[in-house]
């Protein structure tokens, strides 16, 4: 297991063949965000469409950088520009073992449990994944997972295909969510790794 | 000079919810329907291109400096990634876009032509075990400089017409620069607000002088401000205004000690703000109009090549207890070479500028702008990939 480091441009260059590979036009915000989709003309490189298997594409991919062996989280919007349904049945990494999550309230508290059954993404609709939300967890990174590095991961969805993406890694404070009973982790997840 | 600056991206007046899915549509349409209010809020200026931004457009009317000192173990590949995350924030937000994990992601909706422009202090360099192509200034005799104010491994220009929209992304990208730096300054600075001046106003400042009349202007700014590569440098002096002595002179001793009227900017020698100064013309007694000692005459560059862009922003911060205040200049200059262009001035400006009584340099910190990036790029690529 080994976490995959790619330089920017390499990233950016991976995520739109990925993107124009296998995903709707138009969905990718790359660093600029939605607006450059709407008003930016042909400039995104990630637009070209593609007929074959468009399916289901990731916006704004992060997660949250994390000490090896703590727990973490990866982030961003589902989008499903399809006519159908869409669920994601799970989640792989070769960063750490996975688990799709989700937020739950137990005894009057919110705490995070597997998500049974996955996570449907209507047609035409968009699912997002957010800190106090629904996630993909990170049960147990190999390596310390560090600000500003890139994770790949791959979605696979009920219909047997799959979505690979790379996601960078943010210092984030937040998503501190207590994991509930039985499944692990008592402390809860840590914060990102604080390591340069 | 138009009155709004060429590199505002006809995109900016289009941000927002309406924007998405209008595709070309919007893209053509011109925004007649805005207010006024709204172009000042949604307007962006481009973030992606050969050189930064942030230095050649006209300034917004606030700012934050922020500077940092690099974390002992930060190397070369660590900045790569702190540089992959900070380019991301600042190209998301400068066009009204949430960052990643943005915490307060309503407040990145009204971009008001914010501008992150990056520059990198020598220890980022010897942080990189590279060769720094800007080097600390020699010592001033006029300079009182505190550390507090001073030096930096690296620094974040942001500036934007909103200060909300200045604090959030000031907030934002700190939080991304801690894994890898700790905050070793910050300095806020104001100009005049939006609409209440046209852009090509030169701006006062808190003594109110006419500040950056001999800017170089329109194609003046390229050979001045950029080298080949897309690259500049950056001064970033703090000076403090002595208030209680300056409110002493009278507007004739002022005029003097600067070289120009307070009201018009006109060199004393002339009648309009952008009347060459004539050094030769002598006044009834016999004595040069424009004293030798001024500080026109001083820092007066001919050669168009070896002038400096001053961007500089008003502090003002809060009185002491008798009633003493707390401000001054922000001075920020953009040149393509300290040494050869900024040093010189500042040179002459120390051993013989009359307006030394008046103020104090107590900050100083010098900075490479690295080129821009291209949208699957990243600041400061060229250096540390």
């Amino acid at each position: 297991m080994r976490l995959t480091f790619l330089s920017g441009s390499r990233r950016r260059t991976v995520a739109s063949v990925v993107l124009a590979g296998l995903l709707t036009a138009g969905s990718l915000a790359g660093c600029g965000g939605e607006e450059k989709t709407a008003a930016g003309g042909g400039t995104t490189p990630s637009q070209a469409p593609s007929a074959a298997a468009s399916v289901l594409t990731i916006k704004d991919p992060w997660v949250k950088a994390a000490p090896a062996g703590e727990m973490t989280a990866a982030f961003g919007t589902l989008v499903n520009a399809t006519a159908a349904d869409i669920t994601v049945t799970g989640v792989e990494s070769p960063a750490s073992p996975m688990e799709l999550h989700e937020m739950a309230m137990q005894d009057g508290k919110m705490v995070m449990q597997e998500k049974k059954g996955g996570f449907v993404i209507k047609a035409g609709g968009s699912h997002e994944l957010a800190p106090g939300g629904d996630h993909l967890m990170l049960m147990k990174p190999a390596a310390e997972i560090k600000a500003g590095d890139e994770v790949t991961f791959t979605l696979k969805l009920a219909d047997g295909t799959t979505v690979p993406f790379a996601a960078i890694a943010k210092p984030f404070a937040g998503a501190e969510e207590s994991y509930a009973p039985g499944h692990g982790s008592p402390s809860g997840m840590p914060m990102g790794s604080m390591a340069p | 000079m138009t009155l709004k600056p060429p590199s505002v991206s006809r995109r900016g007046l289009l941000t927002g919810g309406a924007a998405a899915g209008l595709g070309q549509v919007a893209a053509a349409a011109p925004a007649t329907a805005a207010t006024a209010a709204d172009d000042t809020g949604t307007a962006t200026v481009a973030f992606h291109g050969p050189r930064q931004a942030g230095v050649a457009q006209d300034p917004p009317a606030h700012a934050a400096f922020a500077a940092f000192t690099l974390a002992p173990g930060a190397d070369r590949a660590a900045l790569g990634r702190m540089m992959r995350l900070l380019t991301d924030d600042a190209a998301r937000l400068t066009q009204g876009v949430p960052a990643l994990g943005d915490t307060d992601a309503t407040l990145a909706v009204l971009p008001a032509r914010l501008t992150v422009t990056f520059g990198f202090g020598p220890g980022l360099y010897r942080a990189a075990r590279l060769p720094s192509p800007v080097a600390d200034l020699p010592k001033f005799s006029i300079d009182r400089l505190q550390s507090r104010w001073s030096g930096g491994d690296l620094l974040l220009q942001i500036c934007a017409d909103d200060p909300l929209t200045v604090a959030h992304t000031q907030r934002m990208m700190i939080k991304d620069a801690r894994p890898f730096a700790a905050v070793r300054w910050v300095q806020q600075g104001f100009r005049r607000s939006p609409g209440v001046q046209s852009p090509e106003h030169t701006q006062r400042n808190v003594m109110g002088q006419l500040d950056g009349t001999a800017n170089p202007r329109g194609g003046e700014i390229d050979p001045a401000v950029w080298n080949p590569d897309g690259s500049s440098t950056l001064v970033v002096r703090r000076v403090r205004a002595e208030m209680e002595t300056w409110d002493k002179l009278s507007v004739t001793d002022k005029e003097l000690a600067v070289g120009r009227r307070m009201e018009s900017g006109a060199p004393l020698s002339g009648t309009l703000e952008h009347d060459r100064p004539d050094f030769a013309v002598l006044d009834e007694t016999g004595l040069p109009k424009i004293p030798d000692f001024s500080h026109v005459t001083r820092a007066r560059v001919e050669d168009p090549r070896l002038k400096i862009l001053r961007r500089p922003y008003n502090y003002d911060g809060v009185p002491d207890a008798s009633g003493v205040p707390d401000c001054g200049l922000i001075f920020a200059a953009y040149q393509r070479d300290i040494v050869e262009q900024f040093v010189p001035i500042q040179k002459r400006l120390a051993e013989k500028d009359l307006l030394n009584e008046w103020i104090t340099p107590i900050g100083s910190a010098v900075f490479a702008v690295p080129p821009g990036c291209a949208e699957d790029g990243w600041i400061g690529e060229q250096v540390l990939a």
